[in-house]
């Protein structure tokens, strides 16, 4: 999966780019858990780190550049450049998070 | 029973504000500590706001990097911020709190790079997100999150 590259430069130095092949995206939509919720009110009393909202974060964030990277590997490209990351909160628990990127095919 | 019932209430609010207080402090503190022992350690890993690598680079071998941080307010802390919002000004509570939570998703970003085996990253974008999840009176939470294009030295310069 990972032999394609990825970042978030606009070009890699030293590297020409043969083509472009136009943006790619991969996005979801993670709702917290309930329970999890529930402890994370009462950590809010003393404050700090809410490690179980910082794991949900990181996975959906890993899902969305798997996604992300699916679809430059399905259109036949060998990195995705100039990566971002947004974040929005769509609901009261829920949040999506999407990546996109410009799709290219470096020599 | 009423009166018992407002005494309560009051005890319950100055109990929460006293915890808060005290062991917010505390953490606050214990996780400054750890930054900076940590800031100390992972020194040699530079990163760079520019969009591009120093020439010294190797840019043939770069990869996506990345560290996130969700954290909140403690209760006393937002309880200030609330007296805070009458006459405005600086709030210094939740300025230490951010401070706290960006050098974490740095060093969080860091440690992703060497893990890796990779010593320098540049373009580094830091994004905020506010989750205070739109109830009401729901304690005000931040995700910090840091990434960024790792990269290696050439063997020839350095």
């Amino acid at each position: 999966m990972s032999n394609i590259l990825v970042s978030n430069m606009e070009m890699i130095p030293g590297r020409r780019i043969k083509s472009h092949l136009g943006m790619v995206q991969g996005s979801t939509v993670r709702a917290k858990h309930a329970g999890k919720d529930i402890l994370a009110s009462l950590k809010n009393i003393v404050g700090g780190e809410l490690k179980a909202y910082t794991e949900l974060m990181q996975e959906a964030r890993e899902e969305a550049t798997e996604r992300m990277i699916e679809q430059a590997t399905s259109i036949g490209a060998n990195a995705v450049l100039n990566v971002r990351y947004t974040t929005t909160a769509v609901t009261m628990g829920a949040a999506e998070i999407l990546a996109y990127g410009t799709a290219v095919i470096l020599e | 029973m009423d009166f018992l019932l407002d005494y309560f209430e009051w005890a319950l609010f100055l109990f929460l504000l006293a915890l808060g207080f005290f062991a917010g402090r505390f953490l606050e503190r214990r996780h400054y500590r750890s930054i900076r022992q940590r800031e100390k350690k992972l020194a040699k890993v530079l990163t760079f706001a520019t969009r591009f690598p120093p020439n010294l680079v190797d840019p043939q071998d770069c990869r996506l990097v990345s560290g996130c941080v969700v954290i909140s307010s403690d209760y006393f802390k937002q309880f200030v911020a609330s007296l805070r919002n009458l006459v405005g000004g600086r709030f210094r509570g939740y300025e230490t709190l951010l401070d706290r939570a960006r050098r974490e998703a740095i060093l969080r970003m860091k440690e992703d790079a060497r893990r890796a085996g990779y010593y320098l990253i540049v373009n580094v974008k830091i994004e905020n997100t506010s989750i205070a999840g739109g109830r009401q009176g729901a304690m005000p939470s931040f995700e910090l999150f840091a990434y960024g294009t790792a990269l290696k030295p050439s063997k020839h310069a350095v």
